[in-house]
């Protein structure tokens, strides 16, 4: 448990300091705790197994290397064009408000689901960000 | 035992008439339509991903059933819940349309075989395996969108749709030998 703990924190860790998205002016960013990957990985599988996979896109995108990605860049999925049009990347900063609001964040994206609870989305962060 | 095939014919002729189960969740909403155009359009996005699981979960058990890998009476029970999950579909794609939505298009059997890693499936316990790991997501995000639609009547259908995968999922469980959830309030959390 420890080792996913520190693991998520030695990637995350340099991911916060991603340069955040110039079209979203006076967003108070909010960088989530090194979270624990392996009860994020349980929390995927329960919540997030509906629509994602790690390797195969289907109701939603695949996850592999999301972290870092650009958002609606992943090749062969058909993304909002909202979210296509973002320009955002995925930093811990941005999954955490993703998570927390989708909507909020990206009005007229497709994604109904939210994780209300800010250690969830921590954990699950970590989690994905294990994915290489 | 026959199952019943997803054929993209048999797909398309069931959007024009609704079934008895649409027919059900919709009596009596025709406020549905009255929303102001961006709730109707979130809730129409919201139920889109909502009818690409159904699309899903049908041909997962397409998929199961034609494998060879089910003995009665399971067989049985997953032509059944394929059969649930046709109720949902069409009822989705009922409530799309009275929204004024395009409901979104099912895909191949073959997209959904490669999406599932259907070549993994050795054995009963595998098939049954994964479609419980899929009516658990399908739990899950039925609940977790309840509270965003923002029509009450529709966060009622997905809590209808809900009960109906928890009731798959719990006879699925229970088909695996696995324990019942340790605490209460497991689901949606």
């Amino acid at each position: 448990m420890k080792l996913w703990r520190l693991a998520g924190a030695w990637l995350l860790g340099g991911l916060a300091a991603a340069p955040l998205q110039a079209q979203t002016p006076g967003r108070v960013w909010v960088t989530p705790p090194a979270g624990d990957a392996a009860r994020g990985k349980l929390l995927y599988e329960s919540r997030c197994v509906a629509c994602h996979s790690v390797d195969e896109h289907r109701t939603g995108p695949a996850h592999r290397g999301v972290v870092g990605r650009r958002a609606g860049s992943a090749a062969g999925y058909g993304y909002s064009r909202e979210l296509a049009a973002s320009r955002l990347r995925w930093t811990s900063q941005t999954l955490n408000a993703w998570l927390a609001d989708p909507e909020e964040l990206i009005p007229g994206q497709r994604m109904g689901f939210q994780v209300d609870d800010a250690t969830d989305r921590a954990d699950l962060i970590s989690w994905l960000a294990t994915l290489r | 035992m026959q199952v019943i095939q997803a054929s993209r014919r048999s797909f398309i002729g069931t959007t024009g008439s609704l079934s008895a189960v649409a027919v059900a969740l919709l009596a009596g909403k025709d406020a549905l339509a009255q929303g102001s155009s961006a709730d109707t359009s979130r809730d129409v996005g919201i139920l889109n991903v909502a009818l690409g699981l159904e699309h899903e979960a049908i041909n997962a058990y397409q998929l199961g059933a034609g494998s060879g890998l089910l003995q009665k009476p399971v067989l049985d029970v997953a032509v059944s819940f394929q059969g649930h999950h046709k109720a949902h579909r069409d009822a989705l794609m009922a409530t799309i349309q009275k929204l004024g939505g395009i409901p979104v298009g099912e895909k191949k059997l073959d997209d959904y075989a490669k999406a599932l890693k259907a070549d993994t499936l050795k054995s009963q316990t595998d098939v049954l395996d994964l479609a419980a790991r899929l009516e658990l997501g399908a739990i899950n995000a039925y609940l977790g969108v309840i509270p965003v639609f923002g029509n009450k009547d529709l966060a009622k259908v997905a809590g209808r749709l809900a009960a109906d995968e928890t009731l798959h999922y719990t006879v699925l469980t229970n088909a695996l030998g696995r324990p019942l959830p340790a605490g209460a309030l497991s689901f949606g959390a």
